[in-house]
């Protein structure tokens, strides 16, 4: 799972709870991929993304040394800047974890980079 | 105004397949490019592979054509007529700046003939060749069969395929071929050649065209919540898309399904949905999978909005019948679900309605502005009506194409648009008129007898 898509999703699946996000990450195996750069569709997706979430995740799996901590005015126009969105958000794939509901701490496994975020009937 | 961007004639030449939904896909393309695109649809037989239209700009023709599945070939149109001499008297008719280029002493051409729906010899072809009139096609160039640098066509249309042709065409076209459309892709994708299918893995080619559809293109962020094996998305990241694909199948997601290829025991260790993009070089727009529910929306942050979501939700015919008792098949599935066993929660059946009332409504909430959803709508023939068809008042209905099975059911491939932006508690769901599937669900209308096949008999 890489961090762009942690940063799109919430635990406000399980019943009751309202402030699912972001989900905490527990990382077991974490890998850094090469992706291409193109910084057109970064400036496309930057302006939706929670940044501070960005931060927490890049923390939480040991990759935010360096990583600005707000997103960048003229972004669009900073090559740097950019640069950590793509590595941060595109590179770092958690391979095996947990993501975890910051509300109630229920675990959602990650398995061969695949997050599993079923409920039981009971809660949802 | 230079001759070049003069509104100008053009010849598309379909390819007899899918004619259903070659409108659809034309038009959604000159909507991607901005294309102005006047076409008088009742008028258009679909059954008639050559359609003329008015394009502002070659250009124009070309970025359709670099989309496009259906058609086969785009043609400078510079004759036609019902008749070979009415062609001629309308070639005479065509602008002489425009033709003069190509018929430079310092080029190289070729001249082809096609006919459609009758074969002509290569000895007819020849004598339609001479007979083409040379004072209007003045070529001073040297031909070339090989290379040519420019290739022109006569092409003969005899009617529908199936029907006798007439002994003179119905139509005759003469234009300058100006490039090909994308068929070659169908087997640049082949599903024997993708590393990991299923049983419902869609074919490459209808879903190059849901891509079109949904006017995929360069950066735009696509989802598919029943996402299977990833083939509808790895058409989008063909078109340029980043993809993300959710499906409630943890086993099929980890490729611990049972194998869909004949002859196959177990699945390779490294199939994958990822690997499909891997294979052909997309991996970098791969941006993931998740087992998820379609059903529970509040998965994605309300301000998250894809430009397309493509799917083809799971309508139940495939999927094994269900046997009692146990065999070898069993417990290896058991054996699996040991491995996994909190991770596999009882799945309760999902209603076929409320799948396409939970795709409208996570659409309408989820959809960019003027974003599209492309799906596709299993139906029985005889009592499909256009009540049946899930609606939404965020969302406009833009194509709806149908691609028939079998004599009793098709499916339907449903284009809409978001036109207008969604507002909680604004009453705005997704409602259908007449349940389609309220008497029976799908698979028990596919495999219902009906007295159709006696009728035949008789």
């Amino acid at each position: 799972m890489k961090l762009i898509t942690h940063n799109m999703l919430t635990s406000n699946i399980i019943k009751g709870v309202t402030k699912g996000y972001p989900l905490g990450i527990i990382p077991r195996k974490v890998e850094v991929k090469d992706v291409d750069y193109n910084p057109e569709f970064l400036a496309r997706m930057i302006p939706n993304m929670d940044w501070s979430a960005v931060c927490k995740a890049a923390k939480d799996v040991g990759h935010d040394e360096g990583l600005p901590k707000e997103i960048a005015p003229n972004f669009t126009e900073n090559d740097e800047f950019l640069k950590a969105a793509h590595h941060v958000l595109l590179e770092i794939d958690v391979v095996e974890g947990d993501l975890v509901c910051p509300e109630t701490g229920r675990k959602f496994p990650v398995s061969n980079g695949v997050p599993n975020m079923l409920l039981k009937e009971e809660e949802a | 105004m230079s001759a070049s961007s003069r509104t100008c004639r053009y010849l598309l030449y379909f390819a007899n397949e899918h004619i259903e939904f070659k409108i659809a896909e034309l038009k959604s393309l000159a909507s991607l490019y901005n294309i102005k695109l006047d076409l008088h649809e009742a008028c258009i037989d679909k059954k008639d592979p050559f359609l003329v239209v008015d394009l502002p700009s070659e250009d124009g023709a070309i970025q359709i054509m670099s989309r496009t599945l259906l058609v086969r070939s785009a043609y400078e149109l510079w004759g036609q007529g019902k008749s070979h001499e009415e062609m001629y008297r309308n070639l005479a008719a065509f602008h002489t700046d425009r033709m003069a280029p190509y018929f430079s002493a310092n080029t190289t051409f070729k001249i082809m003939v096609e006919s459609f729906n009758k074969t002509i010899t290569q000895k007819e072809k020849v004598q339609r060749i001479e007979e083409l009139p040379q004072d209007i096609l003045k070529f001073e160039g040297k031909v070339n069969l090989k290379n040519p640098v420019h290739i022109f066509t006569l092409m003969e249309y005899y009617g529908h395929v199936g029907t006798t042709p007439p002994d003179k065409p119905l139509a005759v076209y003469f234009g300058r071929w100006i490039c090909d459309g994308q068929r070659d892709k169908i087997s640049y994708f082949n599903l024997q050649k993708r590393h990991f299918i299923a049983n419902t893995t869609m074919d490459p080619g209808l879903s190059l065209i849901m891509s079109n559809l949904a006017r995929v293109k360069q950066n735009s962020l696509v989802f598919d919540p029943f996402v299977g094996t990833g083939s509808l998305l790895v058409s989008a990241a063909h078109h340029g898309a980043y993809i993300i694909g959710t499906d409630i199948d943890y086993l099929l997601l980890h490729a611990k399904s049972k194998p869909s290829r004949a002859r196959q025991k177990k699945r390779a260790s490294d199939e994958s949905v990822q690997a499909n993009f891997g294979q052909y070089r997309l991996e970098s727009q791969y941006l993931d999978v998740l087992v998820a529910d379609a059903s529970c929306h509040k998965l994605w942050r309300p301000m998250i909005h894809f430009d397309a979501i493509i799917t083809d939700p799971p309508y139940g015919i495939r999927e094994g019948a269900k046997r009692v008792g146990k065999d070898a098949e069993d417990e290896e599935k058991s054996s699996l679900q040991d491995e996994f066993p909190k991770r596999i929660p009882r799945l309760r059946d999902y209603h076929l309605s409320d799948i396409f009332l939970d795709l409208l409504d996570f659409s309408a909430k989820h959809l960019q502005m003027h974003g599209r959803l492309v799906y596709w709508l299993p139906v029985d023939r005889l009592d499909y009506k256009e009540e049946n068809l899930p609606s939404h008042p965020c969302l406009q209905l833009i194509a709806n194409c149908e691609q028939v099975l079998n004599s009793k059911v098709s499916r339907r491939l449903i284009t809409m648009e978001k036109v207008r932006e969604f507002q909680e508690n604004g009453g705005m769901t997704a409602r259908v008129e007449v349940d389609h599937y309220q008497d029976a669900t799908f698979r028990e209308r596919y495999f219902r007898p009906t007295n159709l096949t006696n009728d035949e008999d008789n």
